[in-house]
């Protein structure tokens, strides 16, 4: 059930290969909240996002969160093999939730029956969406969605986010391009000296 | 256990859809195949020496799609999601060692009655090879799950896995074929501990690999 969902970050700092990525980062998301990741490149975007994931450990601070999670990173996790939709099944079966839905919001519908490796990276990207709709989580997290999305993709992806915001879900997204989020917090990673 | 089960079913299917479960068969096939033009054709010998040949074989077959067991999946993010959705590394790899021996254990015991009959070995041996096996190959499974996690990552994982893998599966090839001999019934005993050691070991061992490759 959505609506329930909640990430909090208190003090977290984070560390890769012995680098200090970023430190006492504090922020909160409560259901409908969403919040914008942004800084250059290598500044720990991605990290921030695993992070939240659990896929990664902080160096210190404490992470809270409640419901369920969908990640959207750069790979696909999608069998190159199989038709589109039976490989989205996998995932779908899993969650709980349907492929069908999903593939017509990112309009992949068309292309239910192609095999994952034939499709282009703007296609790749929307099939992940359609994998992270299909979840039916409460925590969306998304690291870098624009990527090779095309005008109406981009259009269907704000779309999505807000829509998934009005029924109480919670959006944490990486960009460096606007997304076209309303009233998203801004979470800011600088360069450190 | 659904997921457990899903799991295991991809892999199972994967080895069998793309024809990865032929591959050690045919291997297995060809070295027994090949054993006699080496040796020559004295029976007694092909006899007395082909089981151990089979054993080797075996082991061989077990360690061929090693590169294809783990390493994919966590270069297209499939263990990622899987860890998101709150599924632990140790699950992940107990369904990914039944997948593996599904695909290539049933195959192999089918594939031992053509090499038994290459090699010369009668009825009798032939039982006790497929005993054998029957119960040295999950072992073997577990082991090459545990090497693919291991090298997971690593270039040239091939060459290294063969390093790694040889002296953990010496035990399994030395009562294994010890289970062949008339009185081996202690061999086949202990060959069954050693399998049994190697299974319950794998998914800690192969867990741990799999979240410190996400570091």
């Amino acid at each position: 059930m959505m609506g329930q969902g909640q990430l909090r970050f208190e003090d977290i700092s984070c560390q890769r290969g012995g680098r200090l990525l970023f430190e006492n980062l504090s922020f909160a998301l409560g259901p409908g909240d969403a919040a914008v990741v942004s800084g250059p490149n290598g500044i720990g975007k991605s990290s921030l996002l695993r992070l939240a994931a659990g896929l990664l450990m902080a160096a210190s601070g404490t992470i809270q969160r409640a419901g369920r999670i969908a990640l959207a990173d750069e790979s696909l996790a999608l069998d190159r093999h199989l038709p589109l939709q039976e490989a989205l099944g996998f995932w779908a079966k899993m969650d709980g939730g349907t492929t069908g839905k999903a593939l017509t919001v990112v309009s992949l519908d068309h292309l239910a029956q192609v095999p994952v490796r034939m499709l282009s990276t703007g296609q790749r990207k929307r099939a992940t969406l359609a994998r992270i709709l299909a979840s039916c989580s409460d925590i969306w997290l998304l690291d870098e969605p624009a990527n090779g999305l095309d005008l109406a993709s981009l259009e269907v992806l704000s779309q999505m986010i807000a829509c998934h915001r009005a029924c109480g879900g919670i959006v944490l997204a990486a960009s460096h391009q606007p997304l076209g989020i309303e009233q998203a917090q801004d979470i800011r990673l600088e360069a450190r000296p | 256990m659904k997921t457990f089960l899903a799991l295991a079913a991809r892999d199972v299917r994967l080895a069998y859809g793309r024809g990865g479960a032929t591959l050690p068969i045919i291997f297995f096939l060809l070295v027994a195949t090949l054993y006699p033009f080496g040796v020559g054709p004295d029976g007694n010998l092909l006899a007395k020496t082909g089981g151990g040949v089979l054993w080797i074989a075996a082991l061989l077959a077990s360690l061929l799609p090693v590169d294809r067991l783990i390493a994919p999946d966590m270069d297209q993010g499939l263990l990622d999601q899987l860890a998101v959705r709150g599924v632990s590394e140790e699950s992940i790899v107990l369904a990914k060692f039944a997948g593996h021996w599904l695909g290539f254990g049933p195959p192999l015991l089918i594939a031992a009655v053509p090499a038994a009959a290459l090699l010369r070995l009668d009825a009798t041996m032939l039982v006790r090879l497929e005993l054998g096996l029957l119960i040295g190959t999950p072992g073997l499974a577990a082991l090459s799950v545990l090497i693919a996690a291991l090298t997971a990552g690593v270039r040239g994982a091939g060459a290294l896995a063969g390093l790694l893998m040889l002296p953990l599966a010496v035990p399994l090839l030395i009562f294994g074929a010890g289970s062949l001999d008339p009185y081996g019934g202690s061999a086949l005993k202990l060959l069954a501990a050693t399998s049994l050691l190697a299974i319950a070991m794998t998914p800690f061992a192969a867990g741990a690999a799999i979240r410190a490759a996400r570091e």
